[in-house]
């Protein structure tokens, strides 16, 4: 197995995930650079997500990389019955590195034992999905300047929502403040909140939206889906109730910012989006950058075999 | 005559006691005694002063094997193994978790790689206070101990 894969956020200590930021700033100032030329790069996404595969694919681009891979299981081997086992061994042999995409959960940690090149997990189901949750630190960096001392608030589906449990793991280095926004059905799992007392992070919950975040400098937006209700009455309920207006935004802290992993439904209100506090499209093109200092980093100190 | 329950004498073997009583048929189960060809005497509903009402396994020239230990340890973690030679206790063996499970337990998360490609199982054992917990190393799932599904 590559040591250099990255599979979980937490798979990174405290320094690493700095370095990788501060890696995303230089390459921000400067994305075009030739420094993973002749390497190829395979992109393996066993279910589509156009967003998450077109910002790897551009980042790999932009540094003189070539991409080989599939964008949906229906036109790989695997849809002919080949195991996961047989599918890595073959691309590793191409490639230099794999970026991966699962439905099922558990399959990047999987792919990253037997593969001899390094992994990089692009999500695996509702499990993980690092580069996701590196973005939004470098987001939360770059708008406040600093990760330290924060209060964050999370809102829409706490429960089934991975950026937010993975923003939890990372933000726990930096003795942050939480806001839990869910929904009775969607409320954050008694686990993360267990993971919370037990690395002292002091946070509160609740089930209305309005007015809970005036003292929050972030406020992270997560969409909420009808497929996870079991009640649709219910459903059309929260679904008014946790928009986003302008007008909500009146008494909250000059330097907040909003962020939302998109793609958005309805959980933010258009009108929202010409305010300066909204950051998710700056938020999704900073991914762009975060995911060159990714692939630069696993592609680093490679063992020459 | 005595009325007590007096159960066969082990030559050589294994002795599993204090099983609480539901437990019983659940390590018959894991350890495949409905096939195994050795001599088996099985006791339930026994008296204990410490668990209220035991079962006992007695088998004839089998010593359990790690894995099967580990089983027993996620069953009936309180359980006491005893190794006989020549009708004497050699060896008094309590069971204990391993750090690491491999193989023995089934996730249960449904959409867990392990339970759709031919991955061996592997999970973190994490004690909490007095619960133990497993993780899964695949999908990162935790599920308390005492309601793994063994394979
Ligand atoms: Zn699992």
């Amino acid at each position: 197995m590559s040591n250099n894969s990255l599979v979980s956020i937490s798979d990174y200590s405290k320094e690493e995930i700095l370095s990788i930021l501060d890696s995303a700033a230089d390459f921000e100032a400067n994305p075009n650079r030739k420094s993973l030329d002749g390497k190829v790069i395979a992109t393996l996404f066993f279910e589509p997500s156009t967003r998450t595969r077109l910002s790897f694919e551009t980042a790999v681009i932009r540094l003189g990389g070539s991409i080989i891979g599939f964008s949906d299981a229906a036109t790989s081997s695997s849809s002919k019955g080949e195991t996961l086992n047989d599918t890595i061994h073959m691309v590793s042999s191409y490639a230099d590195a794999i970026v991966m995409r699962h439905p099922l959960e558990g399959a990047a940690r999987y792919a990253a034992e037997v593969s001899p090149v390094p992994v990089i997990n692009a999500g695996d189901g509702a499990n993980q999905h690092p580069s996701q949750t590196l973005l939004d630190l470098y987001s939360i960096l770059k708008t406040q300047g600093t990760l330290e001392n924060l209060t964050i608030c999370l809102v829409g589906d706490l429960k089934y929502g991975r950026t937010v449990h993975s923003l939890i793991m990372a933000m726990s280095h930096f003795n942050p403040t939480f806001k839990f926004i869910a929904p009775e059905e969607l409320k954050m799992p008694d686990e993360y909140k267990v993971f919370c007392k037990n690395h002292n992070i002091p946070f509160t919950e609740s089930t209305e939206l309005t007015d809970n975040f005036n003292d929050a400098d972030i406020l992270y937006m997560t969409r909420v889906q009808k497929e996870r209700f079991q009640d649709l009455m219910e459903y059309e309920r929260v679904k008014n109730v946790y928009t986003l207006k302008n007008e909500m935004l009146e008494n909250s802290k000059a330097n907040l910012k909003i962020l939302h992993p998109l793609p958005r439904v309805t959980e933010i209100d258009p009108d929202v989006d010409s305010n300066d506090k909204a950051y998710y499209f700056q938020q999704a093109q900073n991914g762009l950058y975060v995911r060159q200092a990714i692939v630069s980093k696993v592609l680093a100190n490679m063992p020459i075999i | 005559m005595e009325k007590k329950l007096k159960v066969a004498a082990l030559k050589d073997g294994t002795v599993i006691d204090h099983i609480p009583s539901d437990k019983l048929f659940k390590v018959v189960h894991i350890l495949h005694l409905d096939t195994c060809k050795n001599q088996i005497t099985l006791a339930n509903n026994l008296e204990s002063k410490k668990i209220g009402s035991k079962g006992l396994v007695k088998i004839a020239d089998r010593a359990l094997a790690e894995n099967e230990t580990n089983k027993l340890a996620l069953i009936c973690p309180d359980a006491k193994i005893n190794i006989i030679r020549d009708f004497e206790v050699v060896e008094k063996r309590p069971l204990v978790l391993p750090d690491e499970i491999r193989e023995v337990v089934q996730c249960p998360n449904p959409v867990c790689i392990t339970n759709h490609q031919p991955v061996q199982t592997r999970f973190f054992v994490l004690k909490e206070n007095d619960k133990t917990k497993l993780k899964c190393r695949y999908c990162e799932r935790e599920v308390k101990a005492e309601e793994v599904r063994i394979k």
